[in-house]
């Protein structure tokens, strides 16, 4: 008998760490924490309304986020590694080739 | 109304700050995924609270299990806990963190309007969220996105062997080559 | 249709010259100048034949029949077929088309044999026949079309043709570009014409909502006068260009760039002729707007007055036949402007044929004065190849040298003078007595283009034929083999015998033509008109005797008539000056405009709204490179405001 507010609210503090740590953080891999964390916020609002309204669907797509999740990590993690090797950095500021 | 799921939330929830906010902040890398790990983990115990059980492990297994490890592992092979210090943009933090704050009002006000409109959230019966009843859901009506998923992470795996992957390349070293001669 | 199976072979006409320049294009090269001839002549040939048996099913079944060969145009409730049309009028066209033309197409053969040597590359003999076949193919599929349509693709067709054989030696001419010009010019002021036509193609169409000819005229009776009167003056805008008339005929003259036998077939026979053939074909709408009417006799008096006075002043052998076209195109137009529609078309016969005659003999004798000259030049200084063998001052004294040429020429001349037996009286007097009945003053304008018609072909006789000859090349000049010959002799023997067509009292070609012609005047043979015709010529010839017989022409340089006439003479032998008029009024503020356009409203301001545009964007972009900062954690900062404003405005809207 917990308000749903309260996991809603859970969830705003969770994401809006996430943002936080993608803004100000220079490390890239902290940088990929910090999104890895705004999805979590997502996905504990998925499984909040899933028990709310009694619907699988909302589990059942927590459960896609996190493969893809997963994939994503894996070409980031390896596009970080690369990256490392040309820069021998990986601080996110390095990464201003597109400099206009 | 401080009922005992009200505590036990509170409790939790006080612990996912707790620890988010510790990723955020920890000069180290290796300790923010350490912080990080301790997040989803707690996450996974809601999960459990929300009676979702499977998701709750696949939570621990895939993302605190699989996912941080492969974190910290790249955390190790580059080298990279620490970063010099020094902020290049200098309004750079202020406006992020302004901001930041707008967005967490923003949200926060959302929140008080809609407050009190909703029940709060029972419990739901066991069966619900049951890795059974996941299963049986993913394998009957969602197949064809669970196939697609899977190719997706085919896709990913392949994808990133290839970008790692390096001298060993034969159509890699030539493109080296070219970027060198063109340098 | 059924049991008039003859009329299913009109396509043919098309397709048999298609074929013949398919053929000569592909393979063209391999067979020889006697092959690209043989098959050249025989295509237009065999469309004559076809032609022929088309006009023998008409005998039995005069009425109009409609051949549909493709779908053309659907569009929504439009339709439109590729359909060949078979009445006497059209099929009066193919034979004089594919007659005339093969005839032509013969004589070519030998000529353009000289001609392609001449120039320096036999190489084009092939191309020239292509372009001759092609013409042929337009020609027949203006005259057969079933609807505006596809009578606007043929006359489009042979204003190409025109444009293609008047360039036809495009590197050569004044300055290199004289011929080049020459076909832009013609091609220019045919596209003013065009224009014209293509306005009332599209009045048609707009107003009636089909382009058939059955279908425009079963209503055009209903149409609104005002209505009428627009399309068929737009439509005369369109004959004045193609059949060169007041006053758009400026482009005729310098046709005459062309190798003669174009000359001949395009620029004499047949295509200018065009305009005729439309105003006849649109007869029903021209009846029922008598102002335009009008206009297309005064448009074509004038024009045949004007033209015939220029034409006693020039010295190129062809340029007085060019304005002698002119002036003759003005007596069809005039014809069919005043109702007289079977007089028009008798006359477009058997001009086509003496037309055909004279140019073809003119070209032969330039055949002839281009031998001698190479014959003269062999025994004397090279220095004197720079005489021009067109220009009938150098001549004189042909007769003797030439002698048939000499005799189809005064065939010639004379049925164009229109002296008594020969095709050009019967066909001039019926226009004569349609003027007289009709408008006393374009008759008056009429008979005294005629006298002019016989003194400037006096003119030429005396000047070419009689007298001492002026230069060494008349003094070689030497007859023309028989292939050249042959085709003067049976057109010779048409311009003596064309009159026949339509004798007064028997009339064939007007009962021949009445089934297709809308509402024909009958042309009453006028005696005393006749009289006076012929008496009209025989003076001309007898006052073109008096200045330029022999005596009076010794040396070259001197026109007697220049002494008679002074100042007049030099304005008629300068076209009064026309030419320049249309430079002065119309070609030189045109340029000015143009370059105005082209200065200050183009690179001043056109340019400069564009550069403008450039510039602004490009300091635009200069401020906003600075957000480019290349720093990731920037962009998503962006990212967030953005995302924080459109909250913002969620929550507070």
């Amino acid at each position: 008998m917990i308000p749903i507010e309260y996991f809603v609210g859970l969830s705003i503090i969770m994401f809006v760490s996430g943002i936080t740590g993608v803004l100000l953080r220079r490390n890239a891999l902290v940088v990929f924490m910090s999104l890895e964390l705004m999805f979590n916020a997502a996905n504990l609002l998925f499984v909040t309304f899933a028990a709310y309204y009694q619907l699988l669907a909302g589990q059942l797509f927590v459960f896609f986020v996190m493969t893809v999740a997963a994939a994503e990590v894996a070409v980031g993690l390896a596009l970080m590694v690369e990256i490392f090797k040309t820069k021998k950095s990986i601080d996110i500021d390095q990464m201003n080739s597109m400099k206009g | 109304m401080l009922t005992t799921g009200t505590i036990i939330f509170g409790v939790f929830a006080l612990v996912v700050i707790a620890s988010a906010l510790g990723m955020l902040l920890s000069r180290n890398a290796i300790y923010a995924a350490l912080f990080l790990v301790l997040n989803f983990a707690t996450v996974a115990v809601l999960y459990l609270i929300l009676g979702a059980p499977f998701i709750a492990l696949v939570q621990i297994t895939v993302y605190a299990g699989s996912i941080m490890v492969l974190f910290l592992f790249v955390i190790m092979l580059l080298g990279a806990e620490k970063l010099p210090a020094g902020e290049p943009l200098g309004h750079h933090r202020w406006i992020a963190l302004l901001f930041g704050l707008v967005f967490l009002a923003e949200l926060a006000l959302f929140l008080v309007y809609r407050a009190g409109m909703r029940a709060a959230v029972n419990t739901p019966p066991l069966e619900f969220g049951s890795p059974a009843a996941v299963g049986m859901s993913l394998f009957q009506k969602y197949a064809l996105p669970f196939e697609i998923t899977g190719f997706i992470l085919v896709v990913a795996t392949v994808g990133a062997i290839l970008l790692t992957r390096g001298e060993g390349f034969k159509g890699r070293k030539r493109t080296l080559e070219i970027q060198s001669q063109d340098k | 249709m059924d049991g008039y199976p003859l009329f299913s072979l009109v396509p043919w006409t098309v397709f048999l010259p298609v074929i013949g320049l398919l053929l000569n294009l592909l393979v063209g090269k391999r067979l020889g100048e006697k092959g690209i001839g043989l098959i050249a002549s025989l295509a237009s040939g065999l469309a004559f034949v076809v032609s022929v048996l088309l006009a023998i099913a008409l005998k039995g079944h005069p009425e109009a029949v409609t051949i549909p060969l493709a779908e053309w145009i659907t569009v929504g409730e439009f339709n439109l077929s590729w359909a060949f049309r078979v009445d006497t009028l059209s099929v009066t066209m193919m034979l004089i088309v594919t007659g005339v033309g093969t005839l032509i197409h013969l004589y070519a053969t030998g000529y353009m044999h000289n001609d392609v040597r001449h120039n320096g590359d036999p190489e084009r003999y092939r191309r020239f026949f292509v372009f001759f076949n092609l013409f042929i193919v337009a020609m027949l599929i203006l005259v057969s079309a079933d609807n505006y349509l596809m009578l606007f693709v043929g006359w489009e067709g042979v204003g190409l043709c025109s444009y293609l054989l008047i360039g036809f030696w495009f590197e050569k001419g004044a300055d290199g570009i004289g011929n080049a010009r020459a076909a832009k010019k013609a091609f220019i002021v045919n596209r003013i014409g065009d224009f014209g036509l293509l306005i009332a193609i599209f009045l048609l169409f707009w107003n009636f909502g089909t382009l058939e000819f059955d279908g425009i005229f079963a209503k055009a009776a209903q149409a609104a006068p005002a209505l009428l009167l627009a399309i068929t003056l737009f439509m005369l805008l369109g004959v004045t260009g193609k059949s060169a008339q007041l006053p758009l005929y400026v482009w005729l003259p310098d046709a005459m760039a062309g190798p003669t036998p174009v000359s001949a077939l395009i620029h004499a026979a047949t295509m200018v002729t065009a305009g005729v053939y439309l105003v006849a074909r649109s007869s029903p709408l021209y009846i029922q707007a008598p102002a335009a009417q009008m206009t297309v006799a005064w448009v074509g008096a004038l024009t045949a007055l004007l033209a015939a006075t220029i034409a006693i002043g020039q010295y190129d052998i062809k340029k007085v036949l060019a304005y002698s076209t002119i002036s003759q195109l003005g007596f069809m137009v005039a014809a069919v402007g005043m109702g007289a529609f079977v007089a028009g078309m008798f006359h477009l016969a058997t001009h086509a044929f003496f037309k055909a005659l004279l140019f073809l003999a003119a070209g032969s004798v330039i055949l002839g004065m281009e031998h001698g000259e190479e014959h003269a030049a062999q025994g004397h200084s090279p220095g004197s190849h720079e005489l021009d063998p067109q220009d009938m001052r150098n001549m004189g004294g042909l007769q003797g040298r030439m002698r048939t040429t000499f005799w189809v020429y005064l065939v010639g001349a004379l049925a164009l003078a229109g002296i008594a037996p020969l095709a050009g009286f019967f066909s001039k007097d019926e226009i004569l007595a349609a003027a007289f009945q009709q408008t006393p003053a374009i008759f008056v304008l009429l008979i005294i283009s005629a006298f002019f018609t016989a003194f400037y072909m006096g003119r030429q006789l005396f000047l070419v034929f009689f007298g001492k000859a002026r230069s060494a090349a008349a003094e070689h000049a030497r007859e023309n083999p028989a292939i050249i010959t042959v085709p003067l002799i049976i057109l010779a023997v048409l311009s003596v015998l064309g009159g026949a067509l339509n004798l007064p009292g028997v009339y064939t070609l007007e009962h021949w033509l009445e089934k297709s012609l809308a509402h024909v005047p009958k042309v009453e043979f006028t005696a005393w008109v006749a009289l006076l015709s012929l008496a009209v010529a025989l003076a001309g010839l007898f006052l073109a005797w008096l200045v330029y017989s022999q005596r009076r022409m010794p040396f070259k340089d001197t026109d007697p008539l220049a002494r008679y006439l002074g100042g007049l003479f030099t304005a008629v032998y300068n076209k009064w000056w026309v030419d320049e008029l249309y430079q002065a009024v119309i070609v030189r503020p045109y340029r000015r405009l143009a370059e105005f356009l082209a200065q200050p409203v183009d690179v001043g301001l056109i340019d400069g709204i564009a550069n403008g545009l450039g510039s602004v964007s490009r300091s635009i972009a200069e401020q906003l490179r600075r957000f480019e900062n290349g720093y990731v954690r920037s962009y998503a900062l962006t990212i967030l405001v953005g995302v924080a404003v459109i909250m913002a405005f969620l929550l507070f809207r």
